[in-house]
């Protein structure tokens, strides 16, 4: 068994699960129903939570192996087993989808009016799937999860979003299943050559160098389409914008990394030439979605489109830190992950602040938020620094990893990486100056309400989060050391080359 | 005492910040006067201990970032540059908390105001004491937030706002530089800790990248970053507007402490600049340029604050010019001065300010110095000390810098000399034009301003009266330790020269005309100003219409922010709503909403098909079946 003494990882992949069920029984009146599944909902999220404490707690993080592991036969005549675990890469993302989602249904206790029984389950079920993605340890079960992923998120987006929620829906459905559909057709060649869905079976054996490039391209459509990279992110902006507060921040927050994570997990390992003799390519795109995403940030018109887009473009950092192949680079992408689905997630929350009150995303509609809303306007500010990579907040210190690592593959890369920096400020600062400077002008923002309880309630944790992420990064750090370390020598060893192209820049 | 001085002021702003609300302004605002006196004491017994007491030190906090082979903690370094950096940070904004209280008295939201002015001492503090670059940028960025804050205080203004983005956003392209040079350094000495990169710089002089010596370009990366702190030419553009915040926030931020924390860091990084003489000259090209332009601006501008701020532009150039000549020491002790006069002279303009019910337009001032005696008399210590006039302040720092550029014998440091004399000499110029203008003369202001003129409460005199203390006997007490006799054992080291480097030295060989040259420019220039505004008032506005031109380039500040805004900002606007409007909504939006236009028409095309007429079904079936068959007999024709 494992160092918690019980199959850890399924309770919680599965008890929200079970709290959706429970929820999906419930019978009665209307307001009855509701309240009871936003209870039930809270609790089961919590508890969950809860759990996976134990993972912050018992996880040994001197070791790069799977922890926690749990193995069951499945169809062990096709090599396919119920496999689970957690390593430092993925241990600490599972923390992440178990601490929002609580948050997200805080978020959504008032805002959501209709169909809350439904709603919550969805919700529930969300988390049953991004846990389950996170500790998957065998590709079919890894691919399930990730297409249970879509589902409810779908429903979430097409039921209670906004105006255009059915075409923003479609978009992301579409977008996502189209890249989704390649990945499967390479994880069936893999199990095809290979004879079993293990990942680190998978890894063991190896693929020939002249597959890598297409598996490698397979898989990339899948996890481009979710990170997203440039050109492939325009379903994004429209998922957030037309999606329930609680569903851009679980979006933002969780969604996103899937593809990152996918990156680490399977691209690398799998496939270590394809990944290296690739990787100017993602650099481009990378550097394109750092530029050209933050720029349209700067035209936006819509708070949440402009979140988004700023979401797009510290992605790009992620993808670009990951392609470097150093530690710094590895560590620094897991890390801005991590950050940004805090700080993310945190700016979609202070956007369903005011748009709980306003029932506008238009940032013309507002201006001088501060002067009425002074500790909102002290969230706000600190999670706007954050997403600026301001020293001392989490996301600088994955961003200053990044560009420190890909200082060490091109300066002009690393330049290309550091032009984030002048235009997130210019496109964040903006935005804040419209919405909580100025002079209060309309009635309807001198009528505002600072913070309730419940906000501040939800808000608190995420502000400890970026903060001690910031000043103190060593507690998360170290969780994935060990791992990264090996995973940068294991690719090394695969390349072979990575000595010789060391050598090469330095002589350079 | 070594962590009180960095941490106290930061107590003070969290207090103040968060529980403002609470306890009110009155015991918001004390809260942070009593923790800043206590940072004072605290940094002053430091910078004693250290500087004088011969004790460096170093207290480690803890590790911040360790990821593969890139370790960075947090530490306090105490060393005599930083403990020089610390006594004047604690020391001076203890002063400005202190005449703040009296200048925000009536201010609504005071514990906001001191709290930030708390916070950003703790970011300067941090930023001084780094022992490694990663921290060093923490309190860089830190200070830059503050600042931001500061600058936007009275966020209902416009002007207010657009100038605090404009402080960052510019000051972030010199950090972008910065943190380029940081992660330079860190893959050439594999360390970000002072320590070691200063123990490695000779294993690495003949190292390459890019072409050119890796060290010259690190120095030069870390330069860009300084010019966007210490608004240096090409990147000054902020310093100006940001004037917008409240007077006691440009004494402390815009002339005392952050500006200079560009010199700060060229002389930290001195080991490494001493090994990159290309990158010292344009040090050396930047700083005097700097001085000379911003030094002509000033002479033109109306006002007050603006006046100063450019004096302050002008004055860091010299800094940097004496540091792009290798004398660190020099900057450092003009930093020192600057810091109490600049201070002093912002202050006594807010006290002018305060007195003229918020009037900032010295052309609608005049005949109050017999209203406002004290901040007449500060104010004329304050200019003296910054024409460098003998036994004040600025005379000491002032002539030994324009004394190690004539002493360096370079082109670069003959045009420092040049374009610094030129700037001394207008640097004169304007403080006597303001001083006239704002004191002397008819009263330009309407009756009711003048009835109210008044002198400035004792809680802001007591910190002028100090400051002009400061002002005059800085100079000649710190001198001897600074860049006298007693150099070597004052700085221990914590300043590096290269050993060719003999600058602190040959400066006292220069020729006997040398030392007396900015003292006589000096002279010349506050003559000139008492002829153009005391004795002749009418021939500055008929000098400005006969040089029309040159009075309108030098009245819009050289164009640089029309410059700017046509290059660089109405672009990056017009840039992303095209990026926007065509980049994502048509052509990549287009692509796949093109197709799911092209999959419906063909659905309905296909329903179409199937009408349930027979007729049209056997058509379909012949039609195929010609196609089938021609496909088959090309297929064996070939």
């Amino acid at each position: 068994m494992n160092a918690a003494g019980f199959p850890i990882l399924s309770l919680i992949t599965f008890l929200p699960l079970a709290g959706a069920l429970v929820i999906a029984f419930v019978r009665g009146e209307e307001q009855v129903v509701a309240s009871n599944a936003r209870w039930t909902a809270l609790w089961t999220s919590l508890i969950t939570f809860g759990l996976s404490l134990i993972l912050w707690f018992r996880f040994d993080r001197s070791s790069p192996e799977m922890q926690f592991v749990e193995r069951l036969e499945w169809l062990p005549d096709y090599g396919v087993a119920y496999g689970m675990g957690v390593d430092g890469l993925s241990v600490l993302f599972v923390l992440l989808c178990t601490l929002l989602t609580p948050l997200c249904i805080l978020a959504s206790w008032d805002s959501v009016e209709v169909r809350v029984r439904e709603y919550m389950a969805a919700f529930l079920v969300l988390e049953a799937a991004m846990v389950g993605f996170f500790c998957a340890t065998d590709l079919l079960l890894f691919f399930l999860f990730f297409e249970m992923v879509l589902i409810p998120m779908f429903l979430i987006i097409g039921i209670w979003g906004g105006e255009r929620r059915v075409y923003a829906a479609f978009k992301f459905f579409l977008y996502t299943l189209a890249g989704s559909l390649l990945m499967l057709l390479a994880i069936i060649f893999l199990w095809y050559r290979v004879g079993t869905t293990d990942i680190a079976a998978l890894v063991e054996a190896g693929v020939e160098p002249r597959f890598q490039i297409w598996l490698f391209l397979a898989f990339f459509a899948a996890f481009a389409v979710k990170v997203p990279m440039w050109p492939v992110h325009t379903w994004l902006p429209d998922a957030h914008v037309e999606a329930p507060t609680a569903g851009s921040v679980i979006l933002a927050g969780v969604l996103l990394k899937l593809g990152g994570y996918g990156f680490v997990r399977l691209s690398l390992p799998l496939f270590p030439q394809a990944s290296a003799e690739l990787a100017p390519l993602i650099f481009a795109l990378s550097v394109i979605a750092i530029v050209y995403t933050s720029y349209v940030a700067l035209a936006q018109e819509d708070m949440k489109k402009l979140i988004a887009y700023s979401s797009v473009a510290h992605m790009g950092i992620v993808t670009l830190g990951i392609f470097t192949f150093n530690h710094q680079g590895l560590s620094g992408a897991v890390f801005q992950m991590l950050a940004h689905g805090i700080v993310s997630s945190a700016l979609f929350l202070c956007v369903g602040v005011l748009y709980n009150r306003i029932h506008s995303r238009d940032i013309a509609r507002y201006g001088g938020v501060a002067k009425v809303m002074p500790a909102f306007a002290v969230v706000f500010m600190l999670f706007s620094m954050a997403n600026v990579a301001l020293p001392g907040t989490a996301n600088f210190v994955g961003e200053f990893l990044v560009i420190v690592s890909a200082m060490r593959v091109s300066f002009w890369l690393a330049f290309g990486a550091a032009l984030g920096m002048i235009l997130s400020a210019a496109y964040m600062l903006w935005l804040y100056w419209r919405v909580a400077f100025g002079r209060v002008t309309r009635d309807s923002i001198r009528a505002l309400l600072d913070m309730s309880p419940r906000e501040y309630a939800t808000f608190a944790p995420l502000v400890l989060l970026v903060l001690w992420m910031g000043i103190y990064p060593q507690s998360f750090l170290s969780f994935f050391e060990a791992s990264v370390a090996s995973l940068v020598e294991q690719h090394e060893a695969a390349v072979g080359g990575g000595a010789r192209r060391l050598a090469e820049i330095l002589a350079r | 005492m070594y962590v009180g001085a960095v941490f106290f002021p930061l107590l003070g702003a969290c207090i103040s910040g968060f529980l403002g609300r609470w306890t009110g302004p009155v015991a918001a605002r004390w809260t942070t006067v009593v923790c800043m006196a206590l940072a004072a004491v605290c940094g002053v017994t430091a910078f004693i201990a250290v500087a004088f007491g011969h004790e460096p030190t170093t207290v480690p906090i803890t590790t911040w970032i360790a990821a593969g082979g890139l370790e960075v903690s947090w530490a306090l370094r105490y060393d005599t540059l930083s403990a020089v950096m610390v006594g004047m940070v604690t020391f001076i904004s203890f002063l400005i908390h202190l005449y703040s209280v009296g200048y925000m008295a009536h201010d609504p939201t005071q514990p906001r105001f001191f709290a930030y002015l708390s916070l950003f001492t703790f970011m300067m503090l941090m930023l001084v004491t780094a022992d490694n670059l990663v921290q060093l940028f923490f309190g860089w960025e830190g200070v830059g937030l503050a600042s931001y804050l500061l600058i936007g205080y009275w966020y209902e203004r416009e002007s207010a706002n657009a100038a605090a983005l404009k402080a960052f956003v510019v000051n972030r392209v010199g950090d972008l530089c910065f943190m380029l040079g940081v992660a330079l350094t860190f893959w050439t000495f594999g360390s970000l800790e002072f320590a070691s990169i200063f123990g490695a710089v000779d294993q690495h002089l003949s190292d390459r990248f890019l072409g050119v010596p890796v060290l010259e370009l690190i120095a030069v990366l870390l330069f860009l970053g300084a010019c966007g702190k210490s608004a240096q030419i090409g990147l000054h553009t902020w310093l100006p507007d940001a004037m917008e915040g409240p007077t006691p926030v440009s004494a402390l931020i815009h002339a005392a402490t952050m500006v200079t924390a560009g010199v700060f860091l060229v002389a930290r990084m001195s080991p490494l600049f001493e090994y990159a003489p290309n990158a010292l000259a344009i040090v050396t090209v930047v700083g005097a340029v700097t001085a000379f332009f911003a030094a002509t601006v000033g002479c033109v501008q109306n006002d007050i604050k603006r006046i100063i701020a450019y004096s302050t532009c002008s004055q860091l150039g010299y800094m940097f010019f004496a540091a792009g000549v290798g004398a660190y020491q020099v900057a450092m002790f003009h930093l020192f001065t600057h810091a109490f006069f600049k201070a002093l002279l912002f202050l006594g303009a807010g006290s002018v300010i305060h007195a003229m019910s918020d009037e900032q337009d010295i052309r609608k001032m005049g005949g109050i110095w017999t209203k406002i005696p004290v901040t007449y008399a500060v104010m004329w210590v304050g200019s003296l000390a910054l024409a460098g006039i003998p036994i004040f302040a600025g005379y000491y720092s002032k002539d030994a810098i324009l004394e190690v550029a004539f002493a360096s014998h370079s082109a670069t440091g003959m045009l420092a000399f040049a374009l610094g004399l030129a700037a001394a000499f207008l640097t004169a110029f304007y403080s006597w034009r303001l001083l006239i203008l704002v004191f002397h003369g008819e009263p330009r202001a309407d009756h009711e301003v003048m009835e109210h003129v008044h002198e400035s409460p004792l809680v802001m005199l007591v910190p002028l009266l100090v400051l002009a203390a400061g002002a005059v006997v800085t100079g000649y007490l710190f001198s001897p330790f600074f860049i006298g006799e007693a150099w070597q054992a004052f700085w221990a080291g914590s300043i590096h020269n290269a050993p060719d480097n003999h600058i602190l030295h040959d400066m006292h060989e220069v020729p006997a005309w040398v030392p007396l040259a900015p003292t006589v420019a000096g002279i010349a220039g506050i003559a000139l100003a008492y002829i153009l505004y005391m004795f002749a008032p009418g021939v500055p506005a008929r000098l400005a219409a006969s040089f029309r031109g040159l009075y309108l380039f030098l009245l819009n500040k050289w164009y640089f922010d029309e410059l700017y805004s046509a290059v660089f900002v109405r672009p990056t606007l017009a840039l992303s709503r095209l990026a926007f409007r065509v980049g994502d909504q048509r052509i990549i939006d287009g692509v796949p909403n093109g197709a799911a236009v092209l999959a419906v028409d063909a659905a309905r095309g296909a329903a179409r098909i199937q009408s349930g007429r027979v007729a049209n079904y056997a058509f379909t079936m012949i039609i195929g079946l010609v196609l089938f068959v021609s496909l088959i007999f090309l297929g064996t024709a070939r």
